[in-house]
């Protein structure tokens, strides 16, 4: 793999079930300790591509990739890849915040648990390193036995990544994290993305295009399922290669 | 996520490298000038690149923050004036490298006559671009409306300049050669000062988000 290459996507297709053709021979580079932004059209294919690199597609049967999507030493995509492993080295969070029905501290606790770690002052040691990382830390300190949905969506939406970011993962999926959050809390967690590159990877899909912008290094546009283009991320705002990249973020279309 | 201010500082450290290579390429054309050194005015003329590259990497700057942060309010006014200042400012070295090119010649000839008000306007209008551009850095409207009300000075020295050559050119037709390329310098400082003043007028539009450009004084204090 290349230098400073987290995952390399390799001619990466993918169908549904149903047989529908989703996905159509994608190829890119994820660099490491970078901001990764997935845009296009509704439709185009952008979230079913942030779902292969945890394998998501895999909790309905009968859908199929081919290709290779190499991360680090194994091929995501393999039959004998640990699905519960994989998941804790490349986290997903969602559109909406899914904070679990229990209390802020247990809601960060239950992944440290499900890998093993009992001890008290080690969870709260780690519990509060993850709230830290997710800037949340001072808003809930002093409430951490109160319910998860005591928390404002913004602050869900923080609580979900910290959830995350506690079983240390290599990697995050952010599947329009945003999009149910106002422009403050929207701010925050654009900001929180830009401060965790420095220690981990992220790929995002947004159909905020200006959010793409504002905080990604590199991004990708799909089309019906065809990478378009891929590029710097100022490259593909200020002068990209194909008019249809052009076409899109200008509004032409989409 | 607003423009970080390590960005914009990076804007304002570029244009302030920028400005004051502009100031240097003025004062060494006229030097270049009055002191009758060709090797300096062919220094002036070969340096003009590096002001070029400060323009196109400011200019680059510019529109990378416009892209990719979408600023608002304040930062989009500075943004937008740093853009428009680069303009100016790379217009006032051109001027300079102009200047310089008519010291080459005029350094081949004899001298018409001691430079006197020319020294006086290079200092004039090199004093407007270095306050036109402390006003931006220090968003100081008080300075750059200082800097508007100083372009008459410069104008009324050229237009002095200019009937003293005049003068000279009727009494003696040999001189016409020299006198029209003094002139020349004399009208390139003129400029040099005009684009001081765009950049001032600019600074208070940063400041106030009011266009002032194209007003006469006291509409500029009224409106």
């Amino acid at each position: 793999m290349r230098k400073g290459v987290e995952i390399e996507v390799k001619g990466l297709g993918f169908y549904y079930s149903g047989g529908v053709h989703a996905l159509k021979n994608i190829s890119l580079p994820v660099y490491r300790n970078s901001v990764v932004a997935l845009i296009g059209p509704s439709g185009c294919g952008k979230t079913t591509l942030l779902r292969c690199f945890n394998r998501m597609h895999d909790l309905y049967p009968g859908n199929r990739y081919v290709g290779e999507i190499l991360f680090k030493d194994i091929d995501i995509l393999s039959k004998e890849v640990d699905l519960i492993d994989l998941r804790s080295r490349i986290g997903m969070v969602f559109q909406k915040p899914t904070p679990f029905p229990m209390s802020i501290f247990d809601n960060i606790a239950y992944g440290l648990k499900l890998k093993g770690i009992r001890k008290r002052s080690e969870l709260a040691e780690r519990v509060e390193k993850a709230l830290r990382h997710a800037a949340l830390w001072d808003e809930v300190k002093d409430k951490l036995s109160s319910s998860a949905y005591t928390l404002s969506g913004g602050q869900q939406q923080r609580l979900v990544i910290a959830r995350a970011l506690a079983v240390e993962p290599e990697v995050l999926l952010f599947d329009e994290p945003t999009s149910a959050l106002d422009p403050i809390s929207t701010a925050k967690i654009e900001e929180l993305a830009v401060e965790l590159k420095k220690e981990i990877t992220i790929i995002i899909v947004t159909h905020n295009m200006q959010q793409a912008a504002r905080i990604s290094d590199w991004t990708g546009f799909l089309m019906l399922g065809e990478l378009i283009e891929f590029d710097r991320t100022d490259k593909i705002f200020t002068n990209p290669s194909q008019k249809l990249t052009e076409d899109y973020i200008t509004g032409r279309f989409g | 996520m607003p423009v970080r201010d390590e960005e914009l500082k990076l804007l304002n450290e570029h244009l302030l490298q920028m400005a004051g290579l502009v100031e240097r390429s003025i004062r060494d054309s006229i030097r270049s000038l009055t002191e009758r050194d060709s090797t300096l005015a062919r220094k002036v003329i070969e340096e003009d690149h590096k002001i070029n590259t400060y323009d196109v990497k400011i200019d680059e700057e510019c529109i990378r923050l416009l892209a990719l942060k979408q600023p608002m309010g304040k930062d989009l006014r500075f943004i937008t004036t740093a853009m428009k200042i680069t303009t100016d400012l790379e217009r006032i070295a051109d001027n300079a490298v102009n200047i310089a090119e008519r010291a080459l010649e005029l350094n081949e000839e004899p001298l018409l006559k001691p430079y006197i008000d020319i020294p006086r306007m290079r200092e004039i209008a090199q004093g407007m671009i270095r306050d036109a551009i402390n006003a931006f850095i220090n968003e100081d409207k008080k300075l750059a409306m200082d800097v508007i009300m100083r372009d008459d000075e410069v104008d009324d020295l050229n237009q002095m300049v200019f009937e003293e050559l005049m003068f000279i050119m009727t009494q003696d037709p040999s001189t016409v050669s020299r006198a029209i390329k003094i002139s020349f310098v004399s009208k390139y400082l003129e400029r040099i000062a005009d684009h001081a003043t765009n950049i001032a007028e600019m600074v208070v539009y940063m400041v106030e988000g009011r266009i002032i450009r194209h007003m006469v004084p006291n509409e500029i204090e009224t409106s």
